[in-house]
């Protein structure tokens, strides 16, 4: 108790002179809340399209954060708002999201495609969306649950070759038909 | 005052009961220790709402209460496209309090505050005074209608502003609905600084869309205060030849200084009479009542200066602005910016009540604006404190707008609006 008293005075008495000189640097949080009124409260998106945060993979959100800012990954808004951070502050960012509570959704996806994209998983995408796309590692994100206009407005972006597909994605994706891909997007929005 | 006594007990009594006995016996003398753990805000809207929550998660020692006059909110962000007849009502735009007060613990009290005292730091309200250790003011705007000679209390139930959203924003569709066709519909933009930059322009987007569907042959006469279009000049430039060619009459620098007792005429610098079959007035504005009674204003009479790391004012200690009522610097008067100021306003709150070290300001504004039905564009930046002028600038090279109308970003702008009023009401 005894602390908190001359530590606010402290704090009080530091403030007259010019509360923002002598701040401390933004800490994750002060960073990442900011971003929640698009992407919600810790990242938990309450859909329908703008992606969820929570829980991601740190180096995906890092990596997603600095190809937003060269240029390299096209984006409507990201771009822009990476240009106001530091690589200091992505690795801030990835580190408050990633250890956010999982957000589960409940979307309208169909059964049918739900099932088709269940079973193309295994043998396509497996390899790196681990576990039905629950496990995010390195700098591929977890899909499951991700809102379904997000993933789908992404698979365009791949398709028409604006955004850059890893290589070894790209051989598996590309052999698949429009509808085996919407299937597995369907699947994966389903994932709880 | 008993009765008023009576009531505050009853309310505590139903919070969230952490330390409601304590607060009650022991608050005085934790106030002359200065280290109470007491927070009041007032208003619940885009930066109310947040701030309320964000202490309560930040830290749960802490008493939170939010006082406000409605048992609802009607959002602002998105009432134009209401107005331009994609949305039937305004169900979607409407949150309420029970789950927010519930998640949190935060003590939702429906009430009109009359009065702030700084020296003894109470809130009177229609329900009774209240104690702070700190309070945070987030009442939004009020009107400066004394600036347009004949506005009376009559005026926007004859000549409507919406501009705060709600019963205002119903009566002017209604007006458009019963409006002939080939009528003119009158919009006049108060100077700058005013709510949503954007927002006058989006509005005029959505009334063309309205008249080109459902009102052929009708005009839509911008009679607008500034030089220019204020925000996202380009991209509104396009999408009115686009969409509306013809039906947009847009005229810079007319600043509307009078209106007929009818509402259907104003006097342009009290010269040019431009006449309407449904005149929507947006008078300037100033921050709530409440702030310039509580004597937080600055000298410019209209808004509140504040420490731009804690949003505590300038005036009055303990007390902290923000929203459209502060002075945030470079930092537009929005919604997200209320949201994104009220997140760091907690988090120093926090950190002051606890001893800690204030934490820099990093916030973000974005404002979506439609310019048809399937159509949006977006300003963005992210802002933080020019440690040397002590005031919040632009992160370089982090403001700008859209490049083109896209339908992608009004597919988001949808979820942001969902994102942004889930954040508000859960
Ligand atoms: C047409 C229009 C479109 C807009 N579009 C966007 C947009 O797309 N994006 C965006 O970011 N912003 C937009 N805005 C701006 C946005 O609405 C405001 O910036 C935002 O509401 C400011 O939040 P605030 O908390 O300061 O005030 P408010 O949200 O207005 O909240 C203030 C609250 O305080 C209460 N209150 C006031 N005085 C008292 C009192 N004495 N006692 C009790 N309660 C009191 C009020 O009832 C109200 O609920 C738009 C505004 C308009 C008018
Ligand atoms: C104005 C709304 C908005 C704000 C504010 C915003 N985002 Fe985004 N975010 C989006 C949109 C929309 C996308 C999809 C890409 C695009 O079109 O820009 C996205 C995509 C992302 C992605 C990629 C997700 C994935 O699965 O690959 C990351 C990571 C991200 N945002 C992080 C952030 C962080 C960190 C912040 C805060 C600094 C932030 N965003 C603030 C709207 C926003
Ligand atoms: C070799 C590993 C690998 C394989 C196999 C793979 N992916 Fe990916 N995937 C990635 C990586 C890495 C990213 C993020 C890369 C980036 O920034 O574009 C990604 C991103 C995505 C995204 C965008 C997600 C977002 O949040 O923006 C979609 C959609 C996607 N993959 C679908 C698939 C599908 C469908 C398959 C199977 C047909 C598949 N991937 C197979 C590695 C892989």
């Amino acid at each position: 108790m005894k602390q908190r008293w001359s530590g606010l005075a402290l704090a009080v008495g530091a403030m007259t002179v010019s509360a923002a000189a002598l701040a401390a640097p933004p800490t994750a949080e002060m960073l990442s809340n900011a971003c929640a009124g698009c992407h919600g409260t810790h990242g938990g998106s309450a859909g329908p399209s703008m992606p969820s945060l929570a829980s991601q993979s740190k180096t995906a959100i890092i990596e997603a954060m600095k190809k937003f800012k060269s240029g390299e990954r096209p984006s409507t808004v990201m771009g822009r708002l990476a240009k106001g951070y530091s690589d200091a502050d992505f690795e801030k960012m990835g580190d408050f999201f990633s250890k956010q509570k999982f957000h589960p959704t409940s979307q309208a996806v169909d059964p049918a495609k739900v099932k088709h994209g269940a079973e193309l998983q295994e043998a396509n995408c497996s390899r790196c969306h681990l576990d039905d796309g629950k496990e995010g590692k390195d700098d591929t994100p977890v899909m499951a649950s991700q809102w379904l206009p997000y993933l789908n407005i992404q698979m365009q972006l791949y398709q028409s070759g604006a955004r850059k597909m890893p290589e070894k994605m790209a051989e598996k994706v590309k052999p698949l038909s429009k509808q085996d891909l919407e299937a597995l997007l369907h699947f994966y929005a389903s994932v709880k | 005052m008993t009765m008023q006594r009576r009531d505050f007990l009853k309310m505590v009594g139903a919070g969230a009961g952490v330390g409601a006995a304590t607060a009650l016996t022991g608050c005085a003398t934790q106030q002359a220790a200065g280290g109470g753990r007491k927070v009041v805000v007032i208003g619940g809207g885009y930066g109310g709402t947040i701030a309320a929550k964000y202490i309560r998660m930040m830290d749960k020692s802490i008493e939170v209460t939010l006082i406000e006059r409605n048992d609802h909110y009607i959002s602002c962000p998105f009432s134009n496209l209401y107005l331009g007849g994609i949305l039937p009502d305004l169900s979607k735009l409407t949150i309420k309090y029970d789950k927010l007060a519930a998640n949190h613990g935060i003590k939702v009290v429906q009430a009109e505050v009359t009065g702030v005292n700084a020296a003894e730091r109470t809130v009177t309200t229609s329900k009774g005074v209240f104690n702070y250790d700190r309070l945070v003011v987030a009442p939004g705007v009020d009107f400066r209608t004394e600036e347009i000679k004949g506005y009376t209390a009559q005026t926007p139930e004859v000549a409507p502003h919406a501009w705060k959203a709600g019963p205002q924003t119903i009566l002017l569709r209604k007006q458009l609905e019963a409006m002939k066709p080939g009528g003119t519909v009158v919009l006049s933009i108060p100077l700058a600084p005013f709510r949503c930059p954007p927002g006058p322009y989006e509005r005029t987007s959505m009334i063309a869309m309205y008249l080109k569907q459902h009102k052929p042959g009708s005009k839509l006469i911008v009679l607008d205060a500034n030089p220019d279009i204020v925000s996202k000049k380009g991209l509104f430039l396009k999408g009115w030849k686009k969409h509306y060619d013809g039906i947009i009459d847009y005229r810079p620098a007319k600043k509307v200084t009078e209106v007929s007792a009818d509402g259907k005429s104003v006097l342009i610098e009290g010269i040019d009479e431009v006449k309407g079959d449904v005149i929507n007035l947006i008078p300037p504005q100033r921050a709530g009542a409440i702030a310039v009674s509580a004597g937080l204003v600055g000298p410019d009479k209209n808004w509140c200066p504040v420490n731009p790391t804690t949003f505590e004012s300038t005036i009055h200690k303990n007390i902290h602005v923000i929203g459209d009522a502060c002075i945030a610097g470079a930092m537009p008067k929005s919604g997200y910016s209320a949201n994104s100021e009220a997140k760091a306003c907690a988090n120093n709150i926090v950190n002051l009540m606890n001893g800690r070290a204030i934490v820099d300001f990093s916030g973000i504004n974005t404002c979506y604006s439609f310019l048809s039905a399937k159509e949006a564009v977006e300003v963005t930046g992210v802002y933080l404190v020019d440690k040397e002028k002590n005031v919040i600038i632009a992160a370089p090279g982090s403001v700008g707008v859209s490049p083109d109308l896209s339908e992608t970003e009004a597919i988001y702008a949808e979820s942001w609006l969902n994102n942004i009023l889930t954040e508000m009401s859960s």
